[in-house]
């Protein structure tokens, strides 16, 4: 089942996908697999997110209990494993600095994340965790080639190393990273997969119901169908 | 028209029909049903509350905001306890009879878990007002039989120091003892019953 | 003494029923194109049932308004499924209008006696469109409100009052907070009532001289000794069981969208909605939803501001004067003459082609493009009298035909 609404949501995706967004992307985006039914990639990703993102970054929509239940979590291993600022598991994922501040050090206010991967995508998303090279042109020392100029220095440096930009625009690696090539694109992955997450939760109930709404009509269709047409044997015969 | 119409097959989809579509019209009302129930914001917000009583002297009470009510606690000293004791024949429900107004752990004479720390729902049960606390024993306003207990300002509803209902007053009932225990000695969370898995 | 006679004694019931379901006679011979209207009155009553349950979580504030969305989709139970009905619904919609007015066209069901009909539809259309313009507006994402800011500023291009008026709607020098809470009144109660009333109207017109259909023959014209048109079948149990199966498919392909793919690939669903709105910075493309893109893209086709939105307006306008402007006496496609044949068709390529062109960026080409398609939509409605007056119809039959 999952497989035929994949290939569906592809072939309808591939022939509806609204031109204006697809006429600005002339950046070549790294394709991404988000499967919200990966709970291990998914506690990965929320792992690295509560890590690394959520210091600068808020997902004010986002409540810690509605997460670890959608990813098999009990709110004491939320609490304990995932949960560094809040007090209640019940609560959004806020942070503690203040817009005034952050506007000071980056230069822009740092996005809420909540619903990122829908507006960005998540291949954007994922590009642009493997596409910020080294540039001293920049205050924060990095720059990244799918989001020009962004404010955000490469908070992830120390699993990737650093990347440096050729003359025709290649990126390729000047250090390394704590992980390999592989690993740091898992990591990534992860982490794109679980923005996916908070995006929509309720994605994952959306899919559980839509093959039971389409079952029943199915099914519904099989006794209107018939009694329209002996109803209409009036009319024909 | 024919007359070679096939009634009962008619009959037959008519009812599939009619039944399948219900059964769709009555599963479309649930989500919208349910819509109106508290959301998780709501629910985050009435979570459980825990409140710090190691400073809490005998004698003092905190008002703590539970669910939007105010919840008393406060510490019994062991005169006002004996003091309970003694009281009986003047009590509406001295024995915490009428089960809705407290959990089981709380169906007792001085109705807490812990002799000395009262928690109480700080809304009359007369008609939600917040009755005043009058832990002073025979105050002039009061009365020389007053033993410490609430007062209701609104209609003079008056209960003991465990919340019980006085005779001959406008509230019907005990006041509420919401859901709670003691995390330690110390803490206390007020909402939920049981201490969760850690 | 049964109960519904009492209520007959007392109120048109069992009266009602019969003129409108039981004993309304339509044609035998509707064809696919029939289900739209009855797929549109449902989709007004999902949309109505809907907005009513997120009204009752959403908040008209610019400060909240981005943030209740978002907690309907995430905190209310159930609140992600209405919310989607109702964007999927907006869509579905326009979608089941745009077929339903085509069936007009092709059928010439605005012809007369239908004229009226044809008007009071065109006048749902009308506060449709502005009902779905200022529903966007709600969410209070990036498209929102550059979308009204844009749409708004078109007002600004009327002479000496344009900025006031301009001005007066918004209610602020940008689209603000005061703009919100007065697209909130008119969204989920002005323009309503006045669906309502249009829609009643448009019914109530139709059942008078009742439907066309797709040959265009005048059913009541042959009747039996009972006075039933030997054409027409009561709606129930006739139609109600056939549209029963028809709302059953379109509820298959709009769940298959609500639940699998519910931005639809960004047509439903904008992306840069799901930023906040910001004044301070406007996204790179902004397209109006894709139901307003043919005029949008008459409204870019003309160089200059004032005649660019009443090109707009005219585009609309002509619709209206349809059921005069079509000379022929006969209303069906099935029997008209070449000329109009190809008018329809060039019409609807140049319709579809403007809706293409308003979702692309106004530059060279595709500017070139939406200025021959306008001329060419405005070209059928314009050389309408004179193709319909010259054109070989053929013989119109007695009966409705077997097909």
């Amino acid at each position: 089942m999952t497989k035929v609404t994949t290939v569906l949501t592809f072939l309808l995706t591939f022939f509806t996908t609204n031109p204006a967004y697809t006429a600005s992307a002339q950046l070549q985006l790294k394709p991404v697999d988000i499967d919200l039914s990966d709970k291990a990639s998914l506690q990965r990703g929320a792992r690295t997110f509560m890590n690394y993102c959520l210091t600068c970054h808020s997902a004010s929509y986002m409540r810690y209990n509605r997460m670890g239940k959608d990813l098999g979590l009990t709110d004491e291993q939320v609490k304990a494993s995932l949960m560094f600022a809040s007090e209640k598991v019940g609560e959004t994922m806020t942070i503690a600095m203040r817009p005034d501040d952050a506007k000071k050090w980056f230069g822009s206010i740092p996005p809420d994340l909540s619903v990122i991967s829908r507006a960005r995508g998540a291949d954007w998303l994922y590009s642009y965790f493997q596409t910020f090279y080294l540039d001293n042109k920049k205050v924060m020392g990095t720059n990244n080639s799918t989001f020009k100029n962004v404010g955000m220095p490469h908070v992830l440096w120390q699993d990737q190393g650093y990347l440096q930009k050729g003359t025709n625009g290649d990126l390729t690696r000047l250090s390394e990273g704590d992980l390999s090539k592989d690993e740091y694109d898992e990591m990534a992955r992860d982490l794109v997969n679980f923005l996916a997450y908070i995006g929509e939760p309720s994605k994952i109930q959306r899919l559980a119901l839509g093959k039971w709404v389409l079952i029943y009509l199915a099914l519904f269709f099989f006794v209107a169908y018939p009694l329209k047409k002996v109803i209409w044997e009036d009319i024909t015969k | 028209m024919t007359n070679t119409v096939d009634t009962d097959k008619r009959r037959f989809l008519t009812n599939a029909t009619t039944v399948v579509g219900s059964i769709g019209a009555i599963a479309v009302t649930i989500p919208f049903i349910s819509s109106l129930s508290p959301s998780a914001k709501a629910r985050a917000a009435g979570a459980p509350v825990e409140v710090d009583i190691s400073k809490l002297e005998v004698g003092q009470l905190l008002t703590i905001e539970w669910r939007g009510k105010p919840v008393f606690v406060f510490r019994r000293s062991e005169e006002s306890l004996s003091a309970l004791a003694n009281l009986k024949t003047e009590l509406r429900d001295p024995h915490s009879e009428e089960l809705s107004q407290q959990p089981s752990y709380c169906k007792n004479d001085l109705r807490s878990i812990r002799q000395d720390l009262m928690v109480l729902v700080g809304i009359c049960t007369h008609l939600g007002c917040a009755p005043t606390y009058r832990p002073e024993l025979a105050p002039e306003d009061l009365g020389p039989d007053w033993q410490g207990g609430f007062f209701c300002p609104c209609h003079g509803s008056t209960f003991d120091l465990a919340g019980r209902v006085y005779q001959s007053v406008p509230a019907p009932t005990n006041l509420v003892v919401p859901p709670h225990y003691f995390i330690n000695d110390n803490k206390l969370l007020i909402g939920t019953e049981k201490m969760e898995a850690a | 003494m049964r109960l519904i006679d009492w209520i007959d004694a007392r109120f048109p019931a069992t009266k009602f029923v019969k003129a409108h379901l039981s004993e309304y006679y339509a044609p035998r011979n509707f064809n696919f194109w029939y289900y739209f209207g009855f797929l549109a009155l449902i989709i007004l009553i999902l949309q109505i049932v809907t907005g009513i349950f997120l009204t009752m979580h959403y908040k008209p504030d610019t400060a909240l308004a981005f943030a209740s969305v978002e907690y309907i989709m995430r905190d209310v139970p159930w609140g992600w499924l209405i919310r989607y009905l109702h964007s999927t619904g907006a869509s579905a919609f326009f979608v089941v209008i745009y077929l339903h007015m085509f069936r007009g066209l092709l059928y010439g069901s605005y012809k007369e006696p239908r004229e009226l009909v044809w008007i009071f539809g065109m006048l749902i259309y009308l506060t449709l469109m502005a009902e779905a313009f200022m529903g966007y507006l709600l969410p209070w994402g990036q498209m929102s409100f550059w979308g009204a800011q844009v749409i708004i500023s078109l007002f600004g291009a009327i002479p000496y009052i344009g900025e006031g008026l301009a001005l007066w709607i918004r209610g602020d020098f940008v689209v603000a907070d005061a703009t919100l809470n007065r697209f909130f009144a008119f969204h989920v109660i002005a323009l309503p009532l006045v669906l309502l009333g249009l829609v009643v109207a448009h019914i109530t017109a139709l059942h008078e001289v009742g439907s066309n259909n797709p040959d265009g023959v005048d059913i009541k014209k042959t009747k039996d000794e009972q006075g039933i048109p030997l054409d027409g079948i009561a709606f129930h149990p006739y139609y109600s069981s056939k549209d029963l199966v028809g709302l059953i498919v379109f509820l298959f392909i709009f769940s298959l969208i609500l639940f699998y793919m519910p931005e639809f690939g960004g047509w439903f669903l904008e992306k840069d909605n799901f930023i906040p709105a910001n004044p301070l910075q406007t996204p790179e493309h902004i397209v109006p939803l894709w139901y307003f893109t043919p005029f949008y893209a008459i409204l870019r086709a003309v160089p200059d501001k004032l005649f660019g939105v009443m090109a707009m307006g005219g585009a609309i306008v002509v619709l209206f004067l349809i059921p005069w402007l079509d000379r022929s006496p006969v209303r069906s496609i099935r029997y008209r003459g070449p000329l109009f044949r190809i008018a329809l068709s060039i019409f609807t390529i140049s319709f579809l082609a403007l809706g293409y062109l308003g979702t692309q960026p106004a530059t060279g080409l595709y500017t070139s493009l939406a200025q021959v398609f306008s001329v060419l939509y405005f070209s059928f409605f314009i050389l309408m009298p004179i193709y319909t007056s010259l054109d070989k119809d053929q013989p119109v039959p007695q009966r409705v035909t077997e097909k």
